[in-house]
């Protein structure tokens, strides 16, 4: 690393570090209902949309009924999404005219975008009107995230309440969230955007003359649209010349901004973030990287806060900011040591295969790490073209379960589950009854962590290996060898755990990825938040018993180091295994050569 | 079931408001301050036409034009409707094979010395406008020939289209080929 990416790297940790604190003490305040500075703005705008609505915000729902109105929303909000995409060539806002999805893409795009996930099997530019991705993605990337973190603020609630049943009410937490938090931080980073070149606007797609017109051999394709092949199986080409260009434009920005924001991750375009009109400057870089890492490290605090001590949230902020930093360390080593097979051709070593050339290394790492830590999911980098080490580092991250900073919402509540589980270890190592923030830890809070942290780890397990003796799974893979196994998997443990992106060299939009993705996606998902709302429940309506000299301070280093190796230690048992056939396996074949 | 009022009339609420007074609000904000980027900074030629955005690079392989990296768009190269990388693994033997001819364009050139990855490296979204300082200083004595013009002319436009790091230290400093070259077509002949 030069000085100018050690400045870069600092400067995004300083500047997060620096917004934790408002944040997380303004989400605080947002949830328990208390005044801040936008509500003579926002509070007429709030009561409003309750009398519309028909909610009454003093009305507090028990665990099993805040659970069932966010599945019911949820289940609102795939319809939607889902009726929308099939009849997209209906509705207005179309210039290209673009058809609508099949049902298998149309539901796996649907529960993708309701689940937070933003799994893509389509490209943006080719199949999304300007009305789906405004209309329809972007309300997901903001109902999706305000629901991931409404649950969370539940749980906090189950952990800091006392004898009761009651969690808070989820239409409230839900409308705070998007109106108080998303809608003003997503308007001005929107903004921000576009004085950097993201483009947005509703004009059809703009043709221009090239300035050197490209001759290309064009594939000849049949009567249905599919590639003729001639008796040898190679399809057929014709010269052609393209002498123009169309260039795709669309609301980008207000979407861009969300997306990272939401930690949603889905692309406007088929190249994501990586795609100049989304990501046009290194500045954009780091407000997106920002965006991304800021609402659920700021909620860390919020926790804090809600606890009623800020060590508690600071803790688990230090836990992930440890091992995102270490995952960043080794990708950055790995990328800017390069592959020996290219650098014998005469090449130098810095791996930029899948970057692109104004983000530079640090730049397209840190956005790397940060999109997988988190489940946000957009890229910057084509993951596919990774380094086998380097690529380890974002599967690594989605598969410890996205908690190192993990989605907005789902990574704190997921960091809770790995918690407890440190504690009750401990407990037991020194023959205490594990208490975490003055809660007793018993066998039901127990299973449900378990239940929480393992669901989408024995998902993708046990996906992987049916996908391996699909003949339909494995020929879609792009790379042959170890490398399309690393695929694959990446593929599913994306899907489960809700991150959304992709080694996308492997052709999704299949039956087999389409449709077990859906299932692993809404499990992944719901099993985990149903899991912890349940937890919650059964937490606040425990009495809180004062630490003792027997109790385990949750809120110092010694918790934190146990914390981390707790989750690594349960990352290595599960998934070792298959990143040693998968990432390490090719690791080994690029030192050694063919 | 009184749960499912809500469900459905809240979402209707939050699709007017995020679905639509938002964007609305962005793209009337966006256009009255930033006009220029909100539409795509597209750029023009000399005598006016519009030749494309900044923001999009193009297929240039003349060589009286620098070379951009090699784009892995479908159809064609730099095709904007298919925005993408070659999402090629690293140990990919196809992959291999196409570095090993990109390398093979260059030495033809006459470039020696290891290159600069990313020419030989496709980018992420196939539309890479930039190249770095470096990768466009080596192709400075091609275009110089092909155009018949001196290579101290050349390399002061490629110094003055240079971008340096933003803000003095975030990403890499770089060369954005679709305003160099139509600069170098402004050069008199």
């Amino acid at each position: 690393m030069n000085a100018y990416e050690w400045m870069q790297t600092g400067f995004l940790f300083l500047m997060l570090l620096a917004l934790v604190k408002p944040l997380g003490g303004f989400m605080a305040k947002v949830f328990q209902g208390e005044r801040t500075f936008l509500s003579p703005l926002l509070a007429p705008c709030e009561r409003l949309i309750y009398r519309v609505s028909g909610v009454e915000p003093e009305d507090e729902m028990g665990w099993q009924r805040y659970a069932g109105a966010m599945l019911l929303f949820n289940l609102t909000l795939f319809l939607a999404l889902f009726v929308m995409l099939l009849t997209q060539h209906l509705l207005p806002l179309n210039p290209q005219q673009l058809p609508g999805f099949s049902w298998q893409l149309a539901l796996n795009t649907a529960i993708s975008f309701t689940t937070n996930t933003n799994w893509q099997a389509y490209s943006g530019e080719m199949a999304a009107s300007y009305f789906t991705q405004m209309v329809g993605l972007t309300v997901h990337n903001f109902v999706s995230a305000a629901t991931g973190i409404a649950v969370a603020i539940a749980v906090i609630r189950g952990f800091v309440r006392r004898k009761t049943s009651l969690l808070g009410n989820f239409w409230v937490d839900l409308t705070r969230c998007t109106l108080y938090i998303l809608l003003p931080i997503a308007m001005i980073a929107a903004l921000v955007l576009v004085s950097q070149g993201v483009i947005q606007n509703f004009s059809s797609y703009r043709t221009v003359p090239l300035v050197q017109s490209l001759s290309y051999d064009k594939l000849k394709l049949d009567a249905s649209g599919n590639p003729l092949k001639d008796a040898s199986g190679k399809p057929v080409t014709e010269s052609a010349t393209a002498r123009e260009v169309t260039i795709p434009m669309g609301p980008v920005a207000s979407q861009e901004a969300i997306k990272e924001l939401g930690t949603n991750g889905g692309g406007f375009f088929n190249a994501n973030s990586a795609h100049p009109f989304e990501h046009p400057t290194p500045h954009t870089t780091f407000i997106e990287n920002l965006l991304i890492l800021l609402i659920p490290g700021a909620l860390t605090h919020t926790f804090g806060v809600m606890a009623g001590n800020s060590r508690q949230g600071w803790t688990l902020l230090g836990v992930m900011l440890f091992i995102l930093i270490i995952t960043f360390g080794v990708l950055q080593w790995a990328e800017s040591s390069g592959n020996p097979m290219v650098s014998r051709l005469g090449v130098q070593s810095s791996n930029m295969e899948g970057k692109e050339v104004r983000f530079g290394l640090a730049g397209s790492n840190l956005f790397t790490v940060a999109t997988t830590g988190t489940s946000c999911g957009a890229v910057n980098t084509m993951h596919d073209s990774l380094t086998p080490l380097g690529g380890m580092m974002p599967l690594s991250l989605i598969l410890l379960g996205e908690i190192i900073f993990g989605g907005v919402g789902s990574g704190l509540y997921t960091m809770l589950a790995f918690a407890i589980i440190a504690v009750f270890v401990s407990g037991l190592m020194i023959g205490r009854t594990p208490e975490y923030l003055g809660k007793k830890i018993e066998v039901q809070e127990m299973w449900l962590s378990i239940v929480t942290i393992i669901v989408a780890g024995v998902m993708v397990l046990m996906l992987s290996g049916i996908a391996m003796i699909t003949p339909q799974a494995v020929a879609a893979m792009a790379n042959p060898g170890a490398h399309g196994l690393s695929e694959v998997f990446y593929a599913l443990a994306s899907m489960a755990n809700n991150n959304g992106s992709a080694f996308a060299g492997l052709n999704a939009n299949i039956n087999f990825y389409n449709l077990l993705g859906s299932l692993a996606m809404t499990l992944g998902r719901y099993v985990p938040a149903i899991a912890v709302l349940a937890m919650a429940g059964s937490l606040a309506g425990k009495k809180y018993v004062p630490p003792s000299l027997g109790t385990l301070p949750t809120d110092k280093v010694p918790f934190a180091l146990w914390l981390t190796l707790v989750i690594l230690i349960v990352g290595a048992l599960t998934f070792f295994p298959v990143l040693a056939m998968g990432p390490i396996a090719e690791h080994l074949t690029m030192l050694g050569g063919i | 079931m009184k749960e499912i009022k809500p469900a459905i009339l809240l979402l209707i609420i939050f699709t007017i408001i995020c679905g639509g007074i938002y964007p609305a609000v962005v793209t009337g904000l966006a256009h009255a301050v930033f006009p220029n980027q909100a539409k795509g900074s597209f750029i023009a030629d000399s005598r006016g036409r519009e030749r494309g955005s900044a923001l999009i690079g193009q297929p240039f392989s003349a060589p009286q034009y620098f070379w951009p990296r090699p784009s892995s768009t479908t159809d064609f190269a730099y095709n904007p409707l298919a925005s993408g990388g070659s999402n090629a693994g690293p140990t990919n033997p196809d992959y291999l094979k196409a570095v090993a001819a990109r390398v093979k364009v260059y030495r033809d050139s006459g470039v020696t010395g290891p290159l600069p990855s990313e020419l030989v490296q496709a980018s992420a979204s196939g539309l890479d406008p930039h190249i770095s300082p470096e990768a466009a200083s080596l192709q400075v004595p091609r275009v110089a020939m092909a155009r018949g013009v001196s290579e101290a002319v050349v390399r002061q436009l490629v110094a003055k289209t240079t971008e340096d790091r933003q803000f003095g230290f975030l990403g890499a400093p770089r060369v954005n080929l679709l305003v160099l070259n139509l600069e170098l077509d402004k050069l008199p002949k």
